[in-house]
């Protein structure tokens, strides 16, 4: 039986790893906007939400239960496929890190447990019309519901504040995006530490050391918040500038209703029985909040790039889930192949982000990196005609002005001329 | 394949009236603030929009903590 406690215990580690990446993946969903408008300073802001996590994954273990009881067959699962589907998670939470892309933690997991089972047991354990409800739909929905939130209540703030005193708004904006960034942090160790904690408990129940149907133990709560709460303190800073600088510029206001929408949304969703995933909704909560101001712009070449990459997480993490699937299956020999794989691709996605390293200090510098096309494409569309009109009002003062004489300052009317 | 569309309905009512909700009163009572301050440099006092603005943060208080409550329950 020795076997099988080893793996059991690879299992456990793993899985609070995937809990750690999860954490630093997740940071940017509550505090990105915090931090690019200023209303926290970086480390403040990731102290403050990784503490909420903590006391989030102390609250209730209510997801953990549904997760370990009832949503995958407990009669069916082995720890081996749990061990496939978290290396492919994983992997995907640090791929997309590493490009600065945020993406759904949970999704990546999903993915990695489809691969996993059609590895183990064929297409057969996978049912399609699920993976459409509960994937696919909100991946679309998620995003649009936040960002017309977020949209029409940028707008109503913006019309609504015209008259007041700049220095006592933005005292206010900071306090209320600090409220519902709390929020987020909350309900994101609620919901994520306890998927870990109910993850671990299912490969506890699968493994034969925990009875059927029991709760988490006490020390594998304590470790999954934990492991959040660690992951969450790093913070996973190139996210956090892809979705507080990257996407759209942010004023206060917008950082505001971009945080409320997301809190309200994630709250909504989780308590109306249409979860929709957090990542998701902050996202599209900020990039409505960007078009919700009179000239704001959404680089829709970075938001393109982030949609594939949501396109993409399922197949990827699958695909990794079901090859390391095929490979732990073979015996003790797999299972510490599969792990040492993961080791070394973790480092070396490691040794690659230090290349080029975006921390606390270099946050909100923005990066100046080549326009994409679709940025270009507007750009090019865009500009002429306010060039061209300028233009042509520099040569109607040049018209007007010099037939009359202007002793005073004859220098004056070709100066725009020169300048255009 | 069955794709509970009240649900997803009911998730996007809720979320859009709560959001647009929140952030208007929360404007509202920055708004009163700022004028109260305003009317405070002038040398009068604007109690109405003083109390109006503190109503306003505490409808936004009591909205955070009915989200903790969800959270929580």
């Amino acid at each position: 039986m020795e076997h099988i406690t080893l793996l059991l215990a690879i299992v456990v580690v793993t899985a609070l790893v995937f809990d750690f990446t999860n954490g630093f993946h997740d940071t940017a969903n509550a505090m990105a906007t915090t931090i690019s408008t200023g209303a926290l300073k970086p480390k403040t802001a990731v102290a403050m939400s990784a503490v909420l996590n903590l006391v989030g994954a102390f609250l209730s273990v209510e997801v953990a239960k549904t997760i370990s009881k009832g949503l995958v067959n407990e009669e069916g699962i082995q720890p081996e496929v749990i061990l496939a589907a978290l290396v492919g998670a994983i992997l995907w939470n640090l791929v997309t890190w590493l490009v600065g892309l945020p993406s759904s933690s949970s999704h990546a997991l999903m993915g990695g447990l489809i691969g996993a089972t059609i590895a183990s047991i064929g297409v057969s354990g996978v049912n399609g019309g699920v993976v459409v409800s509960k994937v696919l739909i909100p991946a679309v929905a998620a995003p649009l519901v936040a960002g017309l939130a977020a949209m029409f209540a940028a707008r109503l703030t913006y019309r609504m504040d015209k008259n007041a005193d700049k220095k006592t708004t933005e005292k206010g904006y900071r306090a209320g995006q600090i409220a519902s960034a709390g929020l987020v942090s909350l309900a994101h160790g609620t919901n994520d530490a306890q998927k870990t904690m109910g993850i671990i408990t299912l490969a506890l129940v699968a493994g034969g050391v925990l009875a059927p149907g029991s709760n988490p133990p006490v020390w594998v709560i304590v470790s999954a918040g934990l492991a959040i709460a660690l992951g969450t303190y790093l913070g996973g800073w190139r996210i956090i500038r892809t979705m507080g600088k990257g996407l759209t510029d942010l004023q206060p206001q917008q950082g505001f209703a971009a945080q409320t929408s997301a809190a309200a949304v994630i709250l909504a969703s989780s308590n109306l029985g249409f979860s929709l995933s957090t990542t998701h909704s902050c996202s599209g909560a900020v990039m409505g909040a960007g078009l919700g101001r009179k000239g704001g712009v959404v680089r829709w070449s970075t938001a393109t790039r982030m949609f594939v990459a949501w396109g993409l997480t399922l197949p990827a993490a699958g695909l990794v889930g079901a090859g390391a699937e095929y490979v732990a299956r073979q015996g003790d020999w797999g299972v510490y192949t599969v792990a040492a794989f993961l080791v070394a691709s973790c480092l070396a996605i490691w040794v690659i982000s230090r290349r080029q390293v975006v921390d606390h200090t270099n946050v909100n510098d923005v990066e100046t990196e080549p326009a994409g096309v679709v940025t270009t494409a507007i750009a090019a569309v865009t500009p002429p005609p306010a060039a061209g009109s300028v233009a042509a009002v520099a040569d109607e003062d040049l018209k007007t002005t010099i037939p009359a004489p202007v002793p005073t300052d004859p220098a004056a009317p070709p100066a725009p001329a020169a300048a255009v | 394949m069955k794709i509970d569309w009240a649900a997803l309905g009911s998730v996007f009512g809720v979320s859009l009236v709560a959001t647009v909700a929140l952030v208007g009163l929360f404007t509202l009572g920055i708004v009163g603030l700022s004028k109260q301050e305003q009317a405070a440099a002038q040398g009068g006092s604007a109690a109405l929009a003083r109390t109006g603005a503190y109503a306003c943060f505490a409808l936004c208080l009591a909205a955070v903590a009915y989200g903790i409550y969800l959270i929580v329950v």
